[in-house]
């Protein structure tokens, strides 16, 4: 998809050199039919993290459960992305899995440098930008979650005022940003979201002061895109809304928690096994939606106003049908300088690597 | 600033500074007693979910709190026979029981992730905090209180308590203490099973009071921000007490900063600033004392008693 | 005989314990031993493996064992690896565009200097204030740590990496050369062995190597010796900080082949462990290296095969240092009754084989 420079293309050849493996265990090449596939999954975190690592672990699930036993899958958990992935990447391999699923951005150098020694192995790689003729490329699109819960904040925030718990500075947690708070300013044309970065995907103390601080500084909606639900937890403390990330989090705070962003990876390691199953899996480069059914809302909450659900349903519903893309024009960067004009859309390229915020974003 | 702002900021240093105060006193004691324990991290892991799975199996937060430290003492009594009884080497020991406990308490708890639990939360009638400067006074956890007490304690005990005096000359000089008489090995086991308790009390703070849940590495290295206040505070409970609350200050108003839209500091120096400062309290403290330092003499060495 | 048998029984407990407590936790636990111990030995897809995890974990622990054996307690390698780290990526961005085979060993000889560097500071501090080594190193890996993020973040970051935090990739002149074709082996596990040999011949030949010795077993023998404190503390840091700058090095410019936040993964730390399993003894540590690396690749293989949580590799690791520090001390009393030690020296040192008990006080302080 994207196209590497010169310089990318030596340093991939050098480190790659003339790696060659024989005598791996006998398996059918990626092109024919199987009675039998085993999948392998690769998570940065614990599976016992109740966010991202958890989500894809579902998904893992999803599929077992859909596929029953023409499938077999496992996995290897907390795997630090570099030198360690690669090792767990090429063991799986070896070890007879005839597709290997890498969740995390940092596993991508070593997907790649793994898929070049295999290439009887089918590789997917998620939320990166490097493919190879037998490693895929997944992600989703999260920012159409954020902007149904800034849809929500938007109308029921009556300080006009978010908070918003973020990791890092990345290309898609810039992009949620954006999505949230174009989505409430729809709502509410004063609608600001004030940024607290937390520099961490996993500090439950942190994101809970980092909340506290938000709140305290009067915004009455509370929305995170760091891992544990210690936000939802002082939202709920304080008597406010917030939204669950990667997973239906209502459980830490049944009344706070207005609905989350479910990151539903089973549809997608489902479609891909099935092709892998019937010989025709082919490395992919897709960035799925709600329209694909791997993003969903958690059920609504009870306590949201009729007209709240109904608005966010319709975003949902109107997503769903592709109908409704939040990055439409006419869109003001923080200056209030025009960057997109009205009607236009901001191509996927420009997304994937965006790093300006747009207008009402306080951070 | 308002008067409400004013209270909630001061409310979350209060309670980023307990558990670090609480895990720092217990270290304090053991480092006065001339032990080193770097497994703070590992204990406090072990004493926040078994905190947790007590509280949420038995709907008792307090007796939570109690099990948390009882579990944290007992892998702290492990350290104990390793560098006392059997003399291993005090900063191994210490690095393999926080591995220990990270691993130990992500076992245990698997099957508690993903639940909430009654919390250890404000114990005064909701009249004493229907106001803001009452709910600073009333309104917290009572670990809060207990911490504040816990410091008064440690510096009585270690100031006017003929045990603590005691305590003391065993760090300072274990052979003589021996040679008087005192039982150097019996001080130092008390003083780090004390220690493994206040860790565990302290980790117990995560799951039952700041964020009431169980998750693998919940403390997130707050442990070795623990070992760090100590010599920030150079072993002295007040300075502990000072240190602590500087700290959860610090951590405060950034987040307060940035929630506000100002940005001015790189991240990454802020985080960094608490183990600067503590290295330029080392040097001056040491400077000041012409190459002495405030560190207990016989801080990590093992002690044996002369056949 | 005891000094390799204290290890050997830490393992042999540490297998029994393990396969009895996971099989209480509901696991199964012959199985797991089985798994993470046994089969990856069997496997010789695993053995590169082995070799390139235990590379860099036995570069620093030797460093470190030089340093411990004087009773100076650096536990900043951690740091001092990613300044080691960073400082050959300095010269790698700086070069990108170059080429001629002076470009590698300039980051290699970059990367020593970035550890001696970082460790200089505690160095600096315990000989001119006194201040305590073990206190200073540890706060300056949390410094380091940051100091990488920041790097990461802004001025390092690769222009053309779609604003994620990390560094162009290394050109070919600037990528270690796997030494086995059609392997992973790269240059950096022959060096980590040939630093094994050199650290034995000095320790062993040289009177660098005795005074570091010499230091820790008797310190007041050694100022009689004229063996000033203050040089071994330096020669103690410069080793370990150099050493663990070295592995730095070698990973970025190794397995990564880049620089990213996630580049600090433990290594200063597990590395303690490893030159104690070691015995501090440079041929030991290669060996405790090894054993370390299984008990990783063997606990990954654990995972997926028998469901293994990868909690249960860190429970392995910390058992097995528990059983070999307490089993050292069967070795020691078995010496003491054997032959009365002479006062003042820890008993079960006379071959310099054994962990400083650190009974001696140590140098400065």
């Amino acid at each position: 998809m994207f196209e590497t420079n010169r310089r990318r293309l030596l340093a991939g050849a050098a480190a790659l050199g003339a790696t060659s493996f024989v005598g791996l265990p006998a398996r059918a090449a990626i092109g024919e039919k199987k009675d039998k596939v085993k999948a392998a999954f690769v998570y940065v975190g614990p599976v016992g993290d109740y966010g991202y690592s958890f989500a894809h672990d579902q998904g893992r699930k999803f599929l077992e459960e859909k596929l029953g036993d023409k499938v077999e899958t496992s996995f290897v958990e907390n795997v630090a992305e570099g030198p360690d992935a690669e090792r767990v990447i090429r063991q799986l391999a070896q070890g007879g899995n005839d597709i290997v699923f890498t969740t995390s951005f940092g596993f991508m150098n070593p997907t790649l440098k793994v898929a070049k020694q295999f290439p009887d192995v089918a590789f997917d790689h998620a939320t990166g930008y490097k493919t190879a003729g037998n490693m895929g490329a997944y992600n989703s699109r999260f920012y159409q979650g954020r902007a149904v819960l800034g849809t929500i904040a938007g109308m029921m925030s009556k300080a006009g005022q978010g908070g918003y718990i973020a990791s890092f500075p990345i290309p898609e947690v810039v992009m949620g940003i954006n999505a949230f708070t174009l989505a409430a300013r729809a709502k509410n044309p004063d609608f600001v979201t004030k940024v607290v970065w937390v520099n961490s995907w996993y500090d439950p103390a942190k994101e809970a002061d980092a909340a506290k601080a938000l709140l305290s500084q009067g915004v009455d909606v509370i929305s995170q895109h760091t891992d544990s639900p210690a936000p939802l937890q002082a939202a709920e403390e304080a008597g406010v809304i917030a939204f669950g990330q990667a997973w239906d989090m209502s459980s830490f705070a049944p009344k706070a928690h207005m609905t989350a962003i479910v990151d539903h990876w089973g549809p997608y390691y489902v479609d891909e096994v099935e092709k892998m199953l019937a010989g025709e899996w082919k490395p992919r480069d897709i960035w799925w939606g709600m329209e694909e059914d791997i993003l969903e809302m958690a059920p609504f909450n009870d306590a949201m106003p009729e007209d709240v659900k109904k608005a966010a349903q319709e975003m949902v519903d109107r997503t769903k049908a592709g109908a409704y893309d939040v990055f439409t024009g006419p869109i003001k960067n923080q200056a209030g300088e025009e960057k997109v004009a009205d009607g236009e859309k901001i191509p996927d390229a420009d997304l994937l690597k965006m790093d300006w915020y747009v207008e009402g974003v306080q951070s | 600033m308002s008067l409400d702002l004013l209270v909630a900021i001061l409310m979350t240093i209060a309670g980023a500074a307990t558990p670090l105060l609480i895990a720092g006193l217990g270290e304090l004691v053991v480092e006065k007693s001339g032990v080193l324990n770097l497994g703070v991290e590992g204990m406090m892991l072990i004493g926040a979910v078994t905190g947790f799975a007590v509280a949420t199996s038995t709907g008792l937060p307090v007796l939570g709190a109690l099990a948390a430290m009882g579990a944290a003492a007992l892998a702290a009594a492990i350290f104990a026979v390793l560098v006392l009884t059997l003399m291993a080497n005090q900063v191994a020991t210490g690095l393999a029981l926080t591995i220990f406990g990270t691993g130990v308490s992500a076992l245990i708890g698997a099957p508690f992730v993903g639940i909430t639990t009654p919390t250890l939360g404000p114990i005064f009638p909701d009249f004493l905090t229907s106001s803001p400067l009452l709910r600073l006074v009333f309104g917290h956890s009572p670990l809060v209180y207990l911490g504040l007490l816990l410091t008064l304690a440690v510096w009585w005990f270690l100031n006017r308590a003929r045990a603590g005096l005691i305590l003391r000359a065993v760090g300072e000089s274990d052979s003589a203490a021996h040679a008087i008489g005192y039982p150097v090995l019996k001080v130092r086991y008390l003083a780090v099973l004390f220690g493994g308790a206040m860790a565990g009390l302290a980790g117990s703070y995560y799951s039952l009071v700041l964020t009431p849940m169980w998750a693998e590495r919940l403390t997130a290295g707050r442990g070795w921000i623990a070992i760090a206040l100590v010599v920030f505070a150079s072993w002295r409970p007040g300075r502990m007490l000072a240190g602590a609350y500087l700290f959860g200050l610090v951590m405060t108003m950034e987040l307060q900063a940035k929630a506000a839209g100002f940005n001015m500091v790189a991240p990454e120096v802020l985080a960094a600033l608490p183990y600067i400062a503590t290295i330029a309290v080392l040097a001056i403290i040491s400077a000041a004392r012409r190459g002495g330092t405030a560190a207990p003499a016989c801080l990590g060495k093992p002690f044996r008693a002369a056949a | 005989m005891m000094m390799l048998a204290a290890p050997v029984i830490a393992v042999a407990l540490t297998l029994l314990v393990g396969a009895v407590l996971f099989t209480l936790l509901g696991h199964d636990g012959f199985g797991a031993i089985l798994e993470i111990f046994v089969r990856p030995l069997f496997n010789p897809y695993r053995w590169q493996d082995l070799l390139v995890k235990a590379a860099p974990l036995a570069i620093i622990a030797i460093g470190l064992a030089i340093g411990f054996r004087a009773n100076v307690w650096n536990i900043g390698a951690e740091g001092q690896y990613i300044l080691g780290g960073l400082a050959g990526t300095g010269i790698a961005l700086a070069t990108l565009d170059m080429a001629g085979p002076w470009i590698l060993p300039l980051m290699l000889v970059f990367g020593i200097l970035g550890g001696m560097a970082w460790a200089a500071i505690p160095a600096l501090l315990r000989t001119t204030l006194g201040v305590n080594e073990i206190l200073s190193s540890l706060m300056l890996n949390y410094v380091a740590i940051q100091l990488l993020y920041f790097l990461m973040r802004g001025p390092w970051m690769d222009p053309e990496g779609f604003n994620f935090p990390q560094t162009a990739m290394f050109s070919a002149d600037q990528t270690l050369p796997m030494v086995v074709p059609g392997t992973l082996i790269h240059l950096g596990v022959p060096l980590a062995a040939a630093v094994a040999l050199t650290a034995f011949a000095v320790m062993a030949r040289t009177v660098t190597g005795f005074q570091m010795k010499v230091v820790g077993l008797a310190p007041k023998a050694a100022a009689f010796g004229g063996f000033g404190a203050a040089s071994t503390v330096w020669i103690a840091l410069m080793a370990g900080g150099g050493l663990a700058g070295f592995a730095g090095i070698l990973e970025a410019a190794g397995p990564f082949g880049q620089m990213v936040p996630q580049f600090p993964t433990g290594y200063g730390y597990t590395a303690i462990i490893v030159a104690f399993l070691g015995r501090l003894n440079p041929l030991g540590i290669l060996l405790a290296a090894m054993v370390l690396a299984l008990t990783y690749v063997g606990g990954e293989s654990a995972q997926t095969t028998i469901g293994l949580p990868a909690a249960a590799t860190g429970v392995f690791q910390a058992m097995m240092l528990f059983f070999l520090l307490a089993t050292d001390i069967l070795v020691r009393y078995r010496l003491v009754s054997g032959r009365a030690a002479p006062a003042g020296v820890p008993a079960g040192k006379s071959e310099g084989e054994a962990a400083p008990s650190g009974k001696g006080k140590a140098v400065a302080a």
